[in-house]
């Protein structure tokens, strides 16, 4: 990786430095899956994509088993790329998945060798700091739960730009909580509601204490977490002056604008959607970060 | 494959579902590729309003059994902001242009089609009587005597093709009669089946707007039922669509007596479906592909 994160560097790109995705969906190799704590880690190899910019998020559906139960998943899911990695003319993707759902809980089954439909990289990226606020030059990363998998790829385009960057992940218990191999080698803080890890409490305890300090003025906070984190986050960051970027969710059936499906309220009244217009989303552009059906 | 619909030559039989491809959109995720390999082989618009709508509250989608409910709400930037921003854009796509509208009234309907027509982006409008999320949508396609008078009052107002969209909600052959016998050129059908679902956490209905409609394979049946029925029924062209992910379901519609297919849902699942669809489909025909 070298050169500005959040731009790539193969690809056509848009004028907000998005890679843009090839049109139409492919057949990825699954080359592992292996647990990292409750969640699951697998990586596929995409002949044809681009590097992914950090936040972009990809639709995946397994090739095979996919509606075996009752009709359901029928839909592609939304996943943000946790990490990549260009090995010769094709990309190695991370995903990290919390299973929840028949959708989720097909792909926590994925073998290797299978093969698995991805569509993408979709949506806005993140941007760096600088882009965020002039003259502004760190970062502040909170992740809750499995919101922790678009800033595992973040922290290492930040620090491949030498951007200072400081983590902190928040947890609710033993059982949901995993990713932590991503973010080997970082400035880290954790905390967990029932604390069997760090801080006992919530995440945005730790951040509310490191906006306290001086520092947070040339800092741009980047979020990614349960809505009511988001909101909390949100709320912090406009009390304190500090800007963010939240990666949200919402439900998703087309990824690319198709359906207006995935709509999120903005603070100038009407939608946005979050698969085009987001789903990295400036804190101050929003009514709310508690959108309905977006999370849980 | 090449086929003609109402006067329109088209490339091959597969267009899109009237709101489900957003060609403007898929420009910002894909690029020129888009347009380079366009899936259908002309472009409904989604359905344009008088005025700007946002649509309705959030959640708007809920996945069932091979299938998909959407509350959307038809949000758009209504007639003014569609012609000035997204209409010179949808005329620069490699394939003819259909514009969907949708009024309240008689007086709306000929705002609409007098403002669309005009243009010479557009080759054909198609009226959308049949979308379950707007109250008065469904009343004029639920009822003969409304849809032929909407085309008495509409009808005068261009000479382009003017394709009438059914609801499956009402049963659909005195309407489609009714619109042919008021001078439609073509009918679609079928939109999107009434339905809802509740949420899981026990707080009632999930969706934002109550209800919503249901598309996807499993609505296919029924569509091939409707369509069948309808094509039987006139002699103008339908357009055929529910459900439609492969080029054996597409070709089971034109079996049915539909001219052209529609693809709508499958568009979520890859964006590319609609050139697949339509390769398979040359494929059945023993064709060389018309990609
Ligand atoms: C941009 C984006 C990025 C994401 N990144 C990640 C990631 O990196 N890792 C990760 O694990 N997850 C991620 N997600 C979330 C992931 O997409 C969802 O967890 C997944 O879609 C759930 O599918 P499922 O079939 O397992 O569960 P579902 O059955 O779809 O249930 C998930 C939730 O949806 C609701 N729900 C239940 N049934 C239905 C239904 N029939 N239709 C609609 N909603 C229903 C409920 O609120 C339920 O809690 C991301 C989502 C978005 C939008
Ligand atoms: C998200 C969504 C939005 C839709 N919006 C419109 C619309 O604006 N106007 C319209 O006439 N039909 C609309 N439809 C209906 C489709 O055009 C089509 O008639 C229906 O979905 C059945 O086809 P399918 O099963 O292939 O999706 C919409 C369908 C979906 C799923
Ligand atoms: S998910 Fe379909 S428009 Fe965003």
């Amino acid at each position: 990786m070298s050169g500005k994160p959040g731009i790539a560097e193969q690809g056509p790109t848009l004028d907000d430095g998005r890679p843009l995705a090839p049109f139409g969906r492919r057949a990825c190799r699954v080359t592992r899956n292996i647990a990292s704590g409750g969640y699951r880690i697998f990586s596929a190899v995409d002949p044809e994509g681009p590097d992914p910019a950090a936040g972009q998020f990809y639709m995946l559906a397994a090739e095979s088993g996919w509606a075996a139960e009752d009709g359901r998943p029928y839909l592609a899911r939304a996943f943000s790329v946790a990490d990549s990695d260009p090995e010769g003319d094709r990309v190695r993707l991370d995903f990290l998945v919390q299973g929840v759902g028949p959708g989720t809980g097909r792909l926590c089954s994925l073998q290797e060798g299978e093969r698995l439909w991805v569509h993408g990289p979709l949506g806005r990226p993140f941007g760096v700091p600088r882009e965020a606020v002039p003259g502004a030059h760190g970062a502040i990363l909170v992740g809750g739960g499995i919101g922790i998998a678009p800033l595992a790829l973040w922290r290492r385009r930040l620090a491949a730009a030498g951007v200072p960057t400081r983590v902190l992940l928040g947890f609710r218990d033993r059982e949901r909580s995993g990713g932590l191999d991503l973010f080997r080698c970082s400035e880290l803080k954790v905390a967990s509601e029932d604390g069997h890890q760090g801080h006992r409490g919530y995440v945005t305890e730790l951040l509310e204490v490191m906006l306290r300090g001086d520092d947070a003025d040339g800092a741009v906070v980047y979020a990614c977490g349960p809505p009511a984190m988001l909101e909390a986050v949100r709320l912090l960051c406009a009390e304190r002056g500090v800007a963010c970027e939240l990666a949200m969710e919402a439900p998703m059936a087309c990824g690319f604008g198709a359906c207006f499906g995935c709509a999120v309220p903005l603070a100038e009244g009407g939608y946005m959607r979050l698969c085009v217009d987001g789903p990295v989303v400036r804190g101050a552009d929003l009514a709310t970060a508690l959108v309905p059906g977006g999370g849980h | 494959m090449a086929t003609d619909l109402c006067g329109i030559e088209l490339a091959h039989p597969v267009v899109n579902g009237s709101g489900t491809f957003d060609a403007i959109a898929a420009q910002r995720a894909f690029g020129d590729a888009l347009l380079e390999r366009f899936p259908f082989s002309a472009f409904v618009s989604k359905t344009i309003t008088p005025e700007p709508r946002s649509g309705n509250p959030p959640p708007r989608l809920w996945e069932t059994p091979s299938g998909l409910i959407n509350s959307i709400g038809l949000p758009n930037k209504g007639l003014d902001g569609f012609l000035a921003e997204d209409l010179p854009r949808l005329g620069e796509l490699p394939v003819p242009l259909v514009v969907s509208v949708m009024g309240t009234s008689h007086d709306q309907f000929r705002r609409l089609v007098s403002g669309v027509a005009e243009r010479e982006e557009v080759a054909a409008l198609e009226l959308n009587v049949s979308c379950p999320n707007v109250e008065s949508g469904t009343i004029v396609g639920e009822s003969p005597d409304e849809t032929r008078s909407l085309l008495d009052a509409v009808r005068p107002l261009t000479d382009k093709p003017l394709i009438v969209k059914l609801t499956p909600n009402a049963p659909p052959v005195p309407v489609a009669i009714a619109a042919e016998s008021g001078g439609a050129d073509a009918i679609s059908l079928i939109n999107t089946l009434r339905a809802t679902a509740m949420d899981p956490g026990g707080a009632g209905p999930w969706l934002g707007g109550g209800s919503g409609g249901l598309s996807g394979p499993a609505v296919r049946a029924i569509a091939l039922l409707q369509v069948s029925e309808v094509a039987a029924a006139v002699s103008i062209a339908v357009v055929g669509m529910g459900g439609v992910a492969s080029g054996g379901d597409a070709a089971d519609l034109l079996e049915a007596g539909a001219a052209v297919v529609a693809v709508g849902t499958e568009s979520f699942r890859d964006p590319a479906a609609g050139r697949r669809i339509a390769s398979e489909l040359s494929a059945r025909f023993g064709l060389s592909s018309s990609g």
